[in-house]
């Protein structure tokens, strides 16, 4: 390295202002969450627009359970109240409370992914496939299946990560409080928000419009 | 820096949420134009959307530039829309 480089390399040193000073980790979550709502987005808009051009879609309260997805929605949303729950039990150092909220938040997850599963199946059963239905335009199908599942595999990822996290705060030799563990936690919070936010979207326009 | 704010009352949010969620459903069922339930159902779940962003992930008490960021892919898809539109008329 040329000395010129070095000395403009120590003097970038203190304008550096990280947008998130807990960790860098935390920004990387939210670049990844950017990108990743950009995928979900453009899924999105893709059945928006295959919806218009055709002219035989089923109307998806007719078809589709909303009874059921609502209370997948409620689901969601409780686990996102967990989560945040088991954050400030972490930033507070109560190991079990943190536990037990992380814990529910997992079993949230599991719900919606065990009632999700009991959809499919119902559907399936009913004549919905990825390549036609019986109720008209078979893209119906198509983008239920690819929309619905590509969130529900989030949330797959979600539970696990979830459970890293819960093993990671059971540890008596982790050090929790704003330190360390409390970062770990809220990105993975971030994460298991972000699902909860994106499935608010899906179970707007799948499942109400 | 993450205890310069009193946290939210997350219990709050869960209700607005849970609430919010029963108007949704609700709204389906009512006999306006189809273009009114569309809108309303759209400024629900963006409202939502916001909600979570905001309080759950703490959007609201984080540097205005990661806003920014949480921002670009809704700008971007606004613009997907608009890019769009020639295609569906």
């Amino acid at each position: 390295m040329s000395e010129a480089a070095a000395v403009m390399h120590t003097a970038a040193q203190p304008a550096e202002s990280p947008l998130t000073p807990e960790s860098w980790g935390k920004l990387g979550m939210w670049v990844f969450l950017a990108g990743d709502a950009m995928s979900f987005g453009a899924l999105l808009i893709g059945y928006g627009l295959l919806r218009h051009a055709s002219t035989n879609w089923p109307l998806p309260s007719n078809v589709l359970g909303i009874g059921l997805t609502a209370f997948m929605t409620f689901l969601l949303i409780c686990s996102s109240v967990t989560m945040v729950k088991g954050l400030e039990a972490v930033k507070n150092n109560q190991r079990s409370v943190a536990k037990k909220y992380l814990l529910l938040t997992a079993l949230g997850g599991l719900g919606f992914l065990g009632l999700q599963a009991y959809e499919w199946t119902h559907l399936i059963h009913e004549g919905l496939k990825l390549w036609e239905n019986p109720w008209g335009s078979s893209l119906f199908g198509t983008t239920f299946f690819i929309i619905t599942g590509f969130h529900g595999m989030h949330v797959t990822g979600g539970v696990i990560y979830l459970l890293v996290m819960l093993s990671i705060v059971s540890k008596p030799t982790t050090a929790l409080g704003p330190g360390w563990a409390y970062n770990v936690v809220e990105i993975c919070g971030l994460y298991w928000h972000f699902v909860d936010l994106i499935w608010i979207m899906v179970f707007t326009f799948v499942y109400l419009l | 820096m993450a205890d310069a704010h009193a946290s939210p009352n997350y219990w709050m949010i869960w209700l607005y949420l849970f609430v919010l969620t029963v108007v949704e459903i609700a709204v389906i069922y009512m006999p306006f134009a189809k273009i009114i339930i569309a809108i309303l159902l759209v400024t629900l779940a963006c409202y939502k959307a916001l909600l979570v962003a905001m309080y759950f992930m703490h959007l609201r008490f984080e540097r205005l530039t990661l806003g920014i960021i949480a921002l670009t892919p809704f700008i971007l898809c606004v613009f997907l829309i608009l890019m769009l539109i020639p295609d569906i008329s």
